[in-house]
């Protein structure tokens, strides 16, 4: 049941909830290692607290971003702790009350804090049943969990809220836990409904955007017309006395306004924007040579895998480059935030991937000290990565600051979001590999060039679009590149294939011509667009079936399993090619240690226009054991479409001095025509195996499939993403 | 003053006549279904009904909707008693992040009941308008298919359509 | 008596004439040949061939819609009734696999089918007449490499006698004019380059040129505007009602962008048009936006004054206070449409254009204007574009007619347009809708 979001409920966090000391985490301490993020907050009570009435409140740290994660948090408390789902209340990230469990991105939530909330959850039933054995003076074998209280063999019970008592869970948790047995699960590995759909369909209040707290005002920004833009003059006079105005803000080249009602804030967006006269400068790349320039910026070597190799004398060797052009978020509704600041104290709703780092930048923005910032997280809509939120949070914390005492409300416009949220990364990537006479790869030498994938604000207002306005403005870090496995470009730079020698390095370009960070699975999508694209251009020349190819070069027995499971549910031995139509195949595990994906498409090209159409898709994923096997659907169907909707027609557009991608006309993405016949996933569930990162395995590998696939249609390799219809059409010429 | 028949009942609002009816609908009449996407007629996140006739409420200034039958997702049902469309959407989990999910379901709406046994090809001609950035869109054809086919059980035996 | 027999006499002759005319000019069956396969014919021809086919927009009629590339069926309004194009690949039995080059030049240029049958001239081969061999040649070349796909014709539907196709032994002797293009040396190359695309295979002619002969006579020469599959055409002559007149740079950007900063976005039939054009050869289009330039004539000093007015008026991003009965359309608007018709410099292009430079709101007839806000603007597939949303389901008839009466007010040039709320009606009413 979704609850309202008064602010007085939201405050006040209900029930029996001590807060500050359980949520010091205990870093460095010398102790066999905790599982999940229980090494970090390794006290019970730091994710569950029941209630002396009973009520249980699980807290995670991490972040609803629409991929389920409530849902598949709740049912593994919820079967640990034997409840109804319903009975759980989950609290997320929230600086003042949940762990800090750092982002909720690269699909380690489920590693992270779902490991860490299972072994509490189990540990705290083990406890309510040691402390109800002593209540009944039985023995603990002989008691068991159900429905929140804790029920002997002649019936009585010991209500979860009695056994509780003072301070139960306030304990440490231990390295290992008894789980429920899978024979007595109900929850977990079953396709559990999405508790918060029926709210999504109904109209509920579910986003930061629909949060309205009481004497709420509306804010807006007037953002730069582009980067380098410098505001030379603004005719406050023309929007200070339009209908509803209460403050105008004018700080350097950051300019917002404050009104009563949402449109009149809209209104005086309008007017500011038209009052306002910018100098620009021509500070982009030249779109014509953005490869040349790629190419030409200083860069890093960032070794990856091995020592230069050299292809072996005689051997064939295959050569190819790879291209991707910047490609954006896009989330459907743009970012949003709401700030109060009342009593020297901040409070920001947001729907930022992590409230903690956010925090830490927000607190350099404005000053305040961090213990008197609060955070919390409001979903938004899916964001697929580091997008416009931080920014809008940003400007929430401002507008909220210059109105003490009400709450300001920060919408983005579309066109805010489209030209000012960090994109993911342009990339080259070249790869040289070598065959033997029995068709085997035998040497591998790669390198991508790429752009950082992480500016995230990690507690520095540098990162807030913000701090570049104001009229002290605080200059953008220079990014550093995460190591492997995090990664940023280099993420799934080496293939998983069995090759006795392998090369790559990853040349990490520091300067950012246009704003970058991380978009859904970094720079694996655009790497395992390389490998498995090469792939088949290896299996081609070793005279190979892609397939077959593939399953030579794979030692790892649950890679094996997804290409075989793929490939047979794709009927790919018996594909029959129709004129205009071809298959392509692919296969990845998702950064070398999440999820294994493979996927088969069929497409069809149409040589007049270039127009490439999807006409089915089937992958197989093994996620390890499922928590929630349509949940994982889900993301895999739609992380599929996601990433042909990115790879057939999605590139930022500019010219030398403004972004032209705007809005949805000048950055056209996949709708309701061109999506495919039909979208099968089919789920190997690993049941005795830890749980894998499942939300960004699909987008290589269906970028990959694509382009094996209009090569087998159209005879064409393509090479540059996106494959657009120009491209395909001036590959096939007439 | 403007008067709006929301779901069947009427509001009066003092309200700037060329507010779209998109900000009234949220703020002044607090339902909070249909969403902002883009104020501009490309995505559909703001679709409701109006007359029949799916709309873009970011576009429909309010002074336009005098005396005109406006329907918002609230009106089909909530989260207790969801309509059969809606119901489809949930056995179908026809969503991710959700936030396109209203608009979708009034674009839907409006097409069954203009034609309660669409195609596949109507469906998504009929859809077209509305985007779903997380990708969503198979789940979207099969839960409206399906509401279609529910719609069809329920009905009474009535004159068959011409096969 | 005397008179009689003579009148009997001549209409005897007349009568006799008429079948030997008609008989005379039934045509040969050319001879099928093998459909030649597509290897016999160079890159470089077929890319020519292409290119120009691009300029005459070919795929349009002859692509139903949802249907394969050139395999006809797309159902043709003519005043006559519907006519469906006819698969131009070159599958042997539906298509024209079987048809020569000699075929194919006879059916360009006389609008006779291998067999002899007679087309009609909905296929504009009045136009296609002036087409030189050597273009000719490319086109054949790119239309028997096309994919070949067999299909079912569909009937043509047209009112008896209209349906006769040898009648138009007689449309022929009227209207067709079979002499080559002759270029004019006292204009440059590229003019005539340009004048040979548009009076050709550009057909511009079949929609912005007046009908004559009750509508089913041979279109003028002189592109006076017309109409075209329920749209108007504007002049593109000294007649144009573009509020700033155009030069040849704008209308290249035109052409080719299906968007114009001084003029707006391509609409309705133009769309595919402009796709094409982004196809065809660079140069080419830059002479057919020199010769339409051109065409326009030398710009009267009024025209201008017109200009400065409507340029003056587009610089403002301030709503025009509407006169009393023009609230409602001012109120519309300001909460529909301002936000991108007057959106000004701080929006990246292609943009919404302030309405005081559209010509669908300065022509005398609204049905244009009516149009755009009824459908649209969309671009094709997931391509890039500008982009308007349909405001048929926002609006009653008569909210359009307040709000298009507000904008010819204040943005338009010319009397008020009249009975708008029935015309718009109407043109709901034409498409089926509600």
């Amino acid at each position: 049941m979704p609850r309202s979001l008064s602010r007085r409920s939201v405050l006040a966090g209900g029930g029996a909830l001590v807060v500050s000391f359980a949520l010091s985490p205990t870093r460095g301490a010398a102790q066999p290692q905790l599982p999940g993020d229980l090494a970090e907050y390794p006290l019970l009570d730091a994710w569950i607290r029941i209630g002396g009435d009973g009520k249980i409140t699980v807290f995670t740290g991490k972040a609803e971003l629409g991929q389920g994660l409530k849902t598949a948090l709740t049912q593994l408390a919820a079967e640990e702790l034997v409840v109804a789902p319903a009975a759980i209340l989950l609290v997320t990230a929230d600086t003042a009350l949940t762990p800090d469990e750092g982002y909720t991105a690269g699909s380690r939530s489920m590693q992270d804090s779902g490991t860490a909330i299972r072994n509490a959850a189990a540990q705290a039933r083990a406890l309510l049943i040691a402390a109800a054995a002593a209540l009944l003076q039985v023995p603990a074998a002989q008691l068991r969990a159900k429905d929140g209280a804790v029920v002997a063999a002649d019936g009585r019970r010991v209500g979860y809220g009695e056994a509780v008592g003072n301070q139960l869970l306030h304990e440490r948790a231990k390295p290992d836990s008894v789980f429920v047995d899978g024979k007595s699960r109900r929850l977990i590995g079953k396709p559990v409904p999405r508790l918060d759909i029926p709210g999504k369909v109904s109209g509920g209040a579910a986003f930061v955007q629909d949060l309205r707290l009481p004497n709420m005002a509306h804010g807006r920004v007037v953002l730069p017309p582009s980067y380098a833009a410098r505001l030379r003059q603004v005719d406050i006079a023309a929007v200070e006395h339009l209908p509803g105005v209460l403050k105008l803000v004018r700080d350097g080249n950051y300019l917002a306004v404050i009104a009563e009602g949402e449109y009149q804030a809209v209104a005086a967006m309008r007017a500011l924007a038209a009052a306002a006269q910018w100098d620009e400068t021509p500070d982009l790349p030249d779109p014509a040579t953005l490869f040349a320039t790629l190419a030409a910026l200083p860069a890093h070597a960032v070794p990856v895998q091995g020592e230069a190799v050299a292809m072996p004398p005689g051997a064939r060797v295959v050569a190819a480059r790879y291209r991707r052009d910047y490609q954006m978020h896009g989330a459907i509704g743009p970012s949003c935030a709401v700030g109060l600041y009342e009593d020297s104290a901040l409070s920001v709703w947001t729907h930022s991937q992590g409230v903690y780092p956010l925090r830490g930048a927000l607190a350099e923005l404005t000053g305040l000290a961090p213990a008197k910032l609060r955070v919390i997280h409001a979903e938004g809509a899916g964001c697929y990565g580091h997008n416009g939120a931080d920014d809008a949070a940003a400007d929430a914390a401002l507008l909220a600051m210059a109105l003490p005492g009400r709450p300001v409300r920060v919408q983005w416009m579309r066109e805010q979001e489209h030209t000012w949220e960090p994109y993911g990364s342009a990339m080259q990537t070249d790869l040289r590999a070598a065959l033997d006479r029995s068709q085997r790869i035998v040497a591998w030498d790669s390198g991508v060039r790429s752009m950082s994938h992480t500016t995230r604000p990690g507690g520095k207002a540098g990162n807030l679009v913000a701090a570049w306005h104001r009229a002290r403005p605080v200059a953008q870090p220079v990014p550093e590149p995460p190591p492997l496995p995090e990664g940023g470009g280099d993420r799934n730079a080496v293939p998983l294939y069995t090759i006795p020698a392998v090369h790559v390095g990853y040349d990490f370009v520091p300067a950012m011509p246009l704003r970058v960070s991380a978009l859904r699975s970094l720079g694996a999508y655009m790497n395992i667009f390389s490998i498995e694209s090469f792939m088949d251009e290896l299996a081609r020349e070793a005279g190979a079936d892609p397939v077959d190819f593939r399953l030579r070069h794979l030692d790892d027995r649950r890679a094996s399993a997804v290409v075989r499971e793929a490939a047979d549910r794709f009927g790919w031995a018996a594909f029959s090619r129709r004129p205009g139509r071809g298959r392509g195949f692919a296969f990845a595990r998702d950064n070398n240690l999440a999820a294994y994906l493979a996927i088969a498409v069929e497409v069809s090209v149409d040589r007049e226009s270039g127009r490439v159409h999807l006409v089915r898709a089937i992958a197989a994923v093994d996620s390890g054991e499922a928590i929630n096997p349509d949940g994982i659907k889900n993301q895999i169907e739609g992380g599929i479409l996601q990433s042909a909707s990115w790879t057939l027609y999605e590139s930022v557009r500019f010219d030398r001095t403004r972004i032209l991608s705007r809005d949805w006309s000048s950055y056209p993405i996949m709708r309701f025509s061109a999506a495919p016949d039909s979208l099968e996933v089919y789920l190997i569930d690993q049941p005795d195996r830890p749980f894998l990162g499942t939300g960004e395995a699909a987008q290589g590998p269906t970028a990959a499939a694509i382009a094996n696939a209009v090569a087998d249609a159209a005879g064409v390799r393509m090479r540059d993403l996106p494959l657009t219809a120009e491209r395909v059409k001036a590959a096939i010429g007439e | 003053m403007i008067t709006l028949s929301v779901n069947g009942i009427s509001h009066r609002l003092e309200i700037d006549p060329a507010t779209p009816l998109l900000y009234a609908l949220r703020g002044e009449l607090r339902l909070s279904g249909a969403k902002f996407g883009c104020g501009l007629g490309q995505c559909g996140a703001c679709t409701v009904i109006v007359e029949g006739e799916p709309v873009f409420s970011c576009l429909l200034p309010v002074a336009a909707l005098q005396g005109r039958a406006i329907r918002t997702i609230e009106g089909l049902g909530n989260a207790d008693r969801p309509s059969p469309l809606q119901q489809a959407f949930i056995a179908e989990q026809a969503a991710q992040c959700g936030y396109c999910s209203a608009g979708m379901i009034l674009r839907a709406q409006a097409l069954l009941d203009r034609n309660p046994a669409p195609s596949e090809a109507e469906i998504r001609n009929a859809m077209e308008p509305n985007l779903c950035r997380c990708g969503t869109y198979l789940r979207i054809l099969r839960a409206i298919g399906r509401a279609a086919a529910a719609l069809q059980k329920a009905r009474p035996a009535a004159t068959p359509e011409a096969g | 008596m005397r008179i009689r027999r003579i009148a009997l006499a001549a209409a005897v002759l007349l009568c006799v004439g008429a079948i030997g005319f008609v008989v005379a000019s039934q045509q040969r069956l050319i001879p099928k040949i093998e459909p030649p396969p597509s290897a016999t014919f160079p890159r470089a021809l077929v890319a020519q061939g292409a290119k120009l086919a691009a300029v005459g927009n070919c795929a349009a009629c002859h692509t139903a819609p949802g249907g394969a590339d050139y395999a006809g069926n797309r159902p043709i309004a003519t005043p006559s009734g519907t006519v469906y194009s006819t698969n131009i690949t070159p599958a042997p039995g539906s298509g024209i696999g079987h048809w020569s080059e000699a075929a194919f030049r006879r059916a360009m240029r006389q609008g006779i089918a291998r067999e002899g049958r007679h087309l009609y001239p909905a296929f504009p081969y009045d136009h296609y007449a002036r087409l030189s061999d050597g273009d000719l040649h490319a086109l054949y070349a790119f239309i028997m490499t096309r994919p070949p796909v067999e299909t079912y014709q569909q009937a043509n539907d047209l009112a008896f006698p209209l349906g006769q196709r040898w009648l138009l032994a007689f449309w022929n002797l009227l209207f067709l004019d079979e002499a080559p293009f002759r270029p004019e040396p006292q204009h440059s190359a590229q003019w005539n380059r340009g004048s040979y695309l548009v009076s050709g295979l550009g057909h511009c002619g079949d929609c912005h040129a007046p009908r004559t002969l009750l509508g089913v006579g041979r279109r003028s020469a002189t592109l006076a505007g017309g109409t075209g599959e329920g749209w108007r055409a504007p002049a593109l002559n000294a007649a144009s009602p573009a509020p700033v007149p155009w030069d040849a740079a704008h209308l290249y950007h035109y052409l080719r962008d299906g968007w114009d900063i001084e003029h707006g976005a391509a609409a309705g039939p133009m769309q595919p048009i402009v796709d094409d054009l982004g196809h065809a050869d660079a140069a080419d289009v830059r002479a057919i936006a020199a010769y339409l330039a051109a065409a326009q004539g030398r710009i009267s000093p009024s025209r201008r004054q017109r200009a400065a007015a409507a340029e003056a008026r587009a610089a403002t991003a301030k709503l025009p206070r509407p006169a009393p009965g023009e609230e409602l359309g001012a109120t519309l608007f300001a909460g529909a449409c301002a936000a991108c018709h007057t959106g000004g410099p701080a929006m990246v292009p292609p943009r919404g254009i302030s309405l005081a430079l559209s010509t669908a709101i300065n022509e005398a007839d609204p049905r244009d204007a009516i149009l755009i806000v009824l459908d649209g603007i969309r671009p094709q597939g997931e391509q890039a574009g500008p982009w308007m949303p349909s405001f048929a389901g926002a609006f009653t008839d008569a909210q359009i007619a307040g709000l298009l009466g507000y904008i010819r007010a204040h943005y338009g040039s010319g009397p008020a347009w009249r009975n708008l709320a029935t015309y718009v009606h109407d043109i709901r009413d034409n498409k089926g809708r509600s």
